[in-house]
């Protein structure tokens, strides 16, 4: 049963990526971006990691999803506005789309042999061993990072404000 | 699994269901009655005894309309919309609690669709891409009236979310928990969360008239400047949907705020009256529904008593006080804790 929900949750994930680059419409690039989103969080639970699941929907399907649509919503792209790319533009992208692919191939195939956890029972992604770790073990990093996104949010609201002369 | 297992899951799934729908149909009605008792009028009063029959007539009047999509609109999608925000609508239900457990043949079957250990970010989750029903319907219709409005809920529910989801961490940090069965049981013997946390409820309960588009935050569909928002090109039974999810909503958040804030299903004495465990959970849903109902009644009492915010007003209030106070509530909710566990008085 939960085989067939991870082939499931699988192919709609590759499928909505493909589908992302292959259509012509941004906002319905956007909106097999936020399928793809789903099936992954699909994953997290298949994986007992509900609370990665949930902040996973909230934060990239709820919040910057949203922001995306809402970007694309107001320019308005279509065909005919849409700006044409160089050749020379292209042939880099695609070289160095390539390579990227390389690296990643290289650091899966050199990686160690992961013993799947297909069914529940572990209790790695529960929230109280997820906090435990996280306040414990990991505590400076974790800070770290918060201070980081505080970074990025007063400077964010720095570049957003109107200059006032 | 066992058979049994699946058809008590499969009934409580489809009475969950059939009562949320049912109630908010009948929120309808009541709305109308409601506003016609502060306007000092009668409200419907043709369709069977005191109108009772008024939703039904609704609902086959929204059937029979014509149904119309634009020619210029993106059709896969202006269907989408309308069928998001009622799924969404409906999915928020599976995590709460409606009563203590009954026992059936000496077993014990509790009646909560799923009891997962992230209940209350499982309901956050599900109202942030609720959000998706009204932008994609916006965005579909190819109108900048339903445009404007689309853009307008979504920046709106994007930051009142905010502000709510801070005013449950401070209820999250008391408890201990995000299991909403667990937050209610906490709750027993009248040690409801809002006596604790009263800013927090204020601040949650205003965050959920922003989430469900209710007046005075109803700006995605301010008919003086928008003709009618999101739902300006929608007809028939799509129309209806998007009007029907907003009695969805409105259901959904007030079970969540009765269950996180009011004790959900707990009442004074409920272990005092020696009843029967069957008994219990009969009184206890029934408790539960009258605190639903009261909040509904609020919901409507606001509607008709207070005028629509300006838009500029709608984000000063999330941004620049809501959200503070949330701040606030959380950093004292913090102290005291400190103070209770290292000094025990």
């Amino acid at each position: 049963m939960i085989h067939y929900l991870f082939y499931f949750l699988s192919f709609l994930a590759i499928f909505s990526a493909l589908m992302v680059v292959l259509v012509k419409n941004p906002v319905h690039s956007v909106l097999y971006l936020i399928v793809t989103l789903f099936s992954i969080a699909g994953h997290y639970v298949l994986l007992n990691a509900q609370f990665l699941a949930a902040v996973h929907v909230i934060v990239y399907a709820g919040a910057i999803m949203v922001l995306f649509l809402f970007v694309l919503m107001l320019l308005n792209l279509n065909v005919e506005t849409e700006s044409h790319k160089s050749s020379w533009l292209k042939f880099m992208a695609v070289l160095s789309g390539g390579l990227f692919l390389l690296v990643l191939t290289a650091s899966v195939k050199g990686s160690e042999k992961i013993h799947g956890v297909i069914s529940g029972g572990s209790e790695t992604g529960m929230i109280k061993t997820l906090g435990n770790t996280l306040f414990g073990e990991f505590m400076l990093p974790f800070e770290i990072s918060s201070l980081l996104f505080l970074i990025a949010m007063v400077g964010a609201v720095m570049l957003g404000k109107k200059e006032t002369q | 699994m066992e058979l049994s297992y699946l058809i008590y899951k499969a009934i409580l799934v489809a009475s969950v269901l059939g009562v949320s729908l049912l109630v908010a149909m009948y929120s309808t009605y009541a709305e109308r009655k409601v506003a016609a008792f502060l306007q000092d009028r009668i409200g419907p009063n043709r369709a069977g005894i005191f109108g009772i029959l008024q939703p039904l007539a609704d609902g086959i009047k929204m059937f029979m309309k014509e149904e119309i999509i634009p020619d210029v609109s993106n059709k896969v999608l202006f269907i989408l919309g309308p069928s998001l925000a009622m799924i969404t609508a409906c999915m928020t239900s599976a995590v709460i609690p409606w009563a203590t457990d009954i026992a059936v043949n000496g077993k014990n079957y509790a009646l909560q669709v799923t009891d997962v250990n992230i209940g209350i970010l499982y309901v956050f989750g599900v109202v942030s891409i609720g959000v998706y029903g009204v932008m994609i319907g916006g965005w579909a219709s190819n109108n900048k009236y339903s445009l404007l409005g689309a853009i307008r809920a979504s920046s709106q529910m994007i930051s009142y979310e905010i502000a709510m989801g801070l005013a449950v961490i401070s209820v999250v940090m008391m408890t201990g928990t995000l299991s909403l069965r667990e937050i209610v049981t906490q709750q027993h013997g009248f040690h409801w969360n809002v006596f604790y946390q009263p800013l927090a409820f204020v601040v949650f309960i205003v965050c959920a008239f922003a989430e469900c588009n209710r007046t005075p935050f109803d700006l995605p569909e301010c008919e003086t400047e928008l003709v009618g928002g999101y739902h300006t090109e929608y007809s028939s039974m799509k129309l209806g949907f998007y009007l029907f999810a907003e009695y969805v909503n409105m259901f959904i958040s007030s079970a969540i705020i009765s269950s996180v804030f009011f004790g959900g299903y707990n009442f004074p004495y409920m272990h005092e009256l020696n009843l029967s465990q069957n008994m219990l959970a009969a009184v206890g849903c029934l408790v539960f529904f009258a605190k639903i109902s009261f909040f509904i009644f609020f919901f409507m009492w606001i509607r008709w008593t207070l005028p629509r915010f300006r838009y500029d007003q709608l984000m000063n209030l999330g941004w620049k006080i809501l959200l503070p106070l949330a701040l606030i509530n959380i950093f004292i909710t913090g102290i005291i804790m400190a103070i209770n566990n290292n000094f025990a008085f």
